[in-house]
Parts: structure tokens; C-alpha cells; sequence
């Protein structure tokens, strides 16, 4: 279906020539990050890739912790993808897309360990606390993978604990304890190929016509956390080696931003 | 005798009160209330004769008789295809209006036209429910191969074209690109690709500019100026 834009996307990435303007294969678009942009959360913040942009939320809440982790904190992340983002999107439960943006944001933060679940146990087995991240899209132009992992970093240093006496929590009251977080700093590039080029952050008509894409996690030491390949075309060991170094270059350059 | 309430090329909002009378009569984007007619959208008033009509500032392509549009096949049917026109309602190319080839009963009809292919089309004729067929017999219709697609606001499109052409022509013989610009705010280009996005950038300034005076002098500068 999209043969023809594949081929004339090809040829315009021989001449380095991005279809929004850009002049290098290995750029990003403007990326602000706006942090506290929600009263109600306890940790919000808002990402815009040139025209994408992604909300994140994070809530926190008193759970009765998984019978197989007692003494752990709860982490979950979900993804809406608002209709109003996307002509595609439909309302209703979440499709693959969706699935896929929360759960590799989800790895990203578990496998670094960025969260210190342990100390969130408040009673083994009873009670802990659980943090439940959510990620919004306002407008989608393309890579929203990367704008909503780098949302949800920079909602999770913003967040602090609600006032909490021990039976229940008392939202609207926000106290200074922040959540505990390691250094890491886990950022997510996602790595795009078509024929033999890489590029990164795709707009509208690229993600269209990709071949393959690999989202890697790096954390601030260059240790991979997480990685997630999508796309119909198989990697060869040396084309992931190169995305991940791009990856690596990449996560530096974004990490300064949060 | 009839009496004019707004003036020509005034700005106007929906329900207000345009002329009194039956002298006057409604055209595009208003209707006749009683003896008034009235505006439908907000938009420019234009005064041609006795006929009302407002030029909207923006919105959504409504199809319209003759006009070239450029449609994305969305769908094949038993006796054509539908076309999404960037429109809220569908365009209808039908068999016969597509191709003079003989097409038996049940032939594949992907050899002309798929599903995901651009083609620029004609309307012919758009019913009261705005339900639209189109024709590929004419001048410059014909399916787009290759290139990219540029959305603009389609009422910006008779800015791109320009008089008689003469803004699009510009922008032909500057860029060397093939350009198409259908009347729905569909613009396909096609060329080298960093002249493909020279055309590109100016099509969004003239968009940007398009209420401004001398439009073709500027863009023209800003041509010869990033050749």
C-alpha cells in the first residue's frame, strides 16, 4: 500500500532530505519538555516533538501489593491514544499501538530500575504504594514512542508523595517527599531503518513506510536497559550494533533536556 | 425594494443578517430566512450582482461541480472505487467514467486503480447530500505515480494557484517539479527531492500569506532567494 511512498521516501533520504525540512537523518525535532503541567497528578509533564505532543501523569495510590512481589511497589504505565490525535485512532480499548508505547515505556523504567520499589512497601503483603503513570497523546506527528518515554521520565522527577496518615491518602495536599529515584537517567531512542538508512525521530509519512524500527533504553553509563524491534524486515547483528551506538549518541543529546 | 445590511467584503458570523428582500438571492454559505438571507459560516462576504456568497476563511474541502480534486482510493466497489476527496463525504469514480478500456464482469479492477492510490480526478456532479461522482476523462486527470502529498486549507488553494495559474506556474518552473493542486487542499508534488521541499516551504508561506498583498513578488523572492 505504501510502496510508492516508500520508494520516493528512499530517494529523498540519498539526498538527506527529511520530508518536514530537517537536514540530517540523525536529528530531532524541537523538543520542549514543560514539567507540573497538572494539578491534580503528583507528577505531571508535557512533551512536544515539533508538532507531537504527549501528557504524562503519574498518580499515586495505596494498593494491596501482586502475591508474587509482597514487598514491592506497583508500577504501571498506560497509554490513551486520544482520536483527537490521530484521524486513525478510535476510542474504545487500547489497540496494539497502544499496548506496545506503554509497555516498552514500562520496561524502560522497570529494567533500569529508575523506581526504588522495595521502599514503597509500607507492610509487606498489605499495603504499598503504586504508581500509576499515564500517557495522553494530544497530537501525534510521528514518534510517539520516544515523546512519551521522555513525558514519563520527566513526570516521575517531578512527582512527590500525597499526604498519607496511614488509612487514607489525602490527595489535593501534595508534601515535599519526593519519589525515590536512581540515577540512571533511562532515555528511549527508537532507531528507524528503510533500505540501508537509519534515521531517527519519523514524522507522519516515514512511519508509514519503515522497514524497521529498534527502541533502545539507555541508561546515563551507556548500559542498555531495554530494547523492543518492531517492523516487518529482519536486523542483521551488525545493523543492531549500529542502532544501538546511534541510540547511545542520541539518549546523551536528549538527556540534557530533563 | 430590497436593502443590503452587510457590506462587500466584510467579515461576517454565522446568523447574521445579510440583505432584506427578496431582490437578493443566498449562494454558497448563506440562505434565505423569511425575506433576509443570512450567513452560514464565518468568512468573507462577496457581492457579485445580486448574488450573496461568502468566501470561508477556513474549513473542510465541501465537494463541488468542476472542480479538480486529488483523491486517495479508499475503498473498490462492484462497479468502481471510492475515493476519500480530504472531504467529510466520499467521491465516486464509477467504471465507466475511469477508463475507456472494456472491463468484463468480475475483472480485477486493481490493474487501474488500487486501494491507497492517488489519483487527481473531476467532480462531476455532487447530489443534495453532498454524495459526490468523479470522472478521470478530462485534461490533467490521471493517477499520480511517485511523488509526495502536501495538505493545505483548501481555502487557501485559489492563492496556490494563483490568476490564471500564474502562482503554480511560478512555482513549475522555479522548482522543476510537477505540481497538481486540487481544489480539496490536496497538493501532490513531485520532483528532486530538495526542490520538492523548496516547493513545499513555499506553498506554506503562501498559505501563511495568503491575505496579503503582492503575493507573487514574494514568493518569488524567496525563491530566487534559496535557489
Amino acid at each position: 500500500m505504501n510502496k510508492e511512498l516508500k520508494q520516493h521516501l528512499i530517494l529523498a533520504l540519498d539526498k538527506q532530505v527529511r520530508y518536514d525540512g530537517r537536514k540530517d537523518k540523525l536529528a530531532y525535532r524541537d523538543i520542549k519538555v514543560k514539567t507540573g503541567i497538572s494539578v491534580n497528578a503528583e507528577g505531571s509533564a508535557e512533551v512536544t516533538l515539533g508538532k507531537t505532543r504527549v501528557y504524562a501523569g503519574v498518580k499515586m495510590a495505596i494498593e494491596e501489593p501482586f502475591p508474587d512481589k509482597p514487598d514491592n511497589g506497583m508500577l504501571m504505565v498506560g497509554a490513551e491514544l486520544l482520536p483527537l490525535s490521530n484521524p486513525n485512532f478510535e476510542s474504545g480499548p487500547p489497540g496494539i499501538w497502544a499496548t506496545e508505547i506503554a509497555r516498552v515505556v514500562d520496561r524502560g523504567i522497570r529494567e533500569s530500575g529508575l523506581i526504588d520499589l522495595p521502599t514503597l512497601c509500607l507492610e509487606p503483603g498489605k499495603k504499598v504504594w503504586a504508581v500509576l503513570i499515564d500517557i495522553v497523546t494530544i497530537n501525534d506527528e510521528g514518534n510517539l514512542l520516544d515523546a512519551a518515554a521522555l513525558a514519563v521520565y520527566a513526570a516521575l522527577q517531578n512527582t512527590v508523595f500525597p499526604k498519607f496518615d496511614g488509612e487514607t491518602v489525602e490527595y489535593g495536599v501534595k508534601t515535599d517527599k519526593k519519589l525515590p529515584l536512581n540515577d540512571k537517567k533511562p532515555i528511549a531512542v527508537t532507531v528507524y531503518k528503510v533500505a540501508n538508512h537509519f534515521f531517527v525521530d519519523p514524522n507522519t509519512d516515514e512511519e508509514k513506510a519503515y522497514d524497521a524500527r529498534l527502541t533502545v533504553v539507555t541508561s546515563d553509563d551507556n548500559t542498555i536497559c531495554a530494547m523492543q524491534k518492531g517492523g516487518e524486515t529482519p536486523l542483521t547483528q551488525k545493523e543492531v550494533e549500529d542502532m544501538v551506538g546511534i541510540a547511545m549518541d542520541k539518549g546523551k543529546e536528549l538527556r540534557k533536556l530533563v | 425594494m430590497g436593502k443590503m445590511i452587510a457590506n462587500d467584503k466584510d467579515i461576517v458570523v454565522p446568523g447574521e443578517n445579510l440583505a432584506e428582500g427578496m431582490d437578493f438571492l443566498p449562494g454558497f454559505g448563506t440562505y434565505r430566512d423569511g425575506d433576509n438571507i443570512v450567513a452560514l459560516m464565518v468568512g468573507q462576504l462577496r457581492i457579485s450582482g445580486r448574488a450573496l456568497k461568502i468566501v470561508p476563511l477556513s474549513g473542510k474541502y465541501v465537494p463541488k461541480k468542476d472542480d479538480l480534486v486529488i483523491g486517495n482510493v479508499t475503498d473498490i466497489t462492484f462497479n468502481g472505487w471510492l475515493m476519500d476527496v480530504n472531504s467529510a463525504y466520499h467521491a465516486m469514480l464509477p467504471m465507466k467514467d475511469a477508463t475507456s478500456d472494456f472491463i468484463t464482469r468480475g475483472a480485477d479492477l486493481t490493474k487501474y486503480f488500487k486501494i491507497g492510490d492517488w489519483v487527481a480526478t473531476q467532480i462531476t456532479n455532487v447530489t443534495s447530500q453532498k454524495l459526490a461522482d468523479a470522472t478521470m476523462k478530462g485534461p490533467g486527470l490521471k493517477k499520480l505515480t511517485g511523488g509526495r502529498i502536501i495538505y493545505v486549507s483548501p481555502s487557501k488553494v485559489p492563492r496556490i494557484i494563483g490568476r490564471q495559474g500564474s502562482m503554480v506556474s511560478l512555482l513549475k518552473n522555479t522548482t522543476g517539479c510537477r505540481i497538481v493542486v486540487g481544489q480539496n487542499g490536496v497538493v501532490w508534488v513531485d520532483g528532486d527531492p530538495q526542490k520538492e521541499q523548496l516547493a513545499k516551504d513555499a506553498i506554506r508561506l503562501i498559505e501563511q500569506e495568503a491575505h496579503t498583498q503582492g503575493l507573487t513578488e514574494k514568493i518569488q523572492a524567496f525563491l530566487g532567494g534559496s535557489k
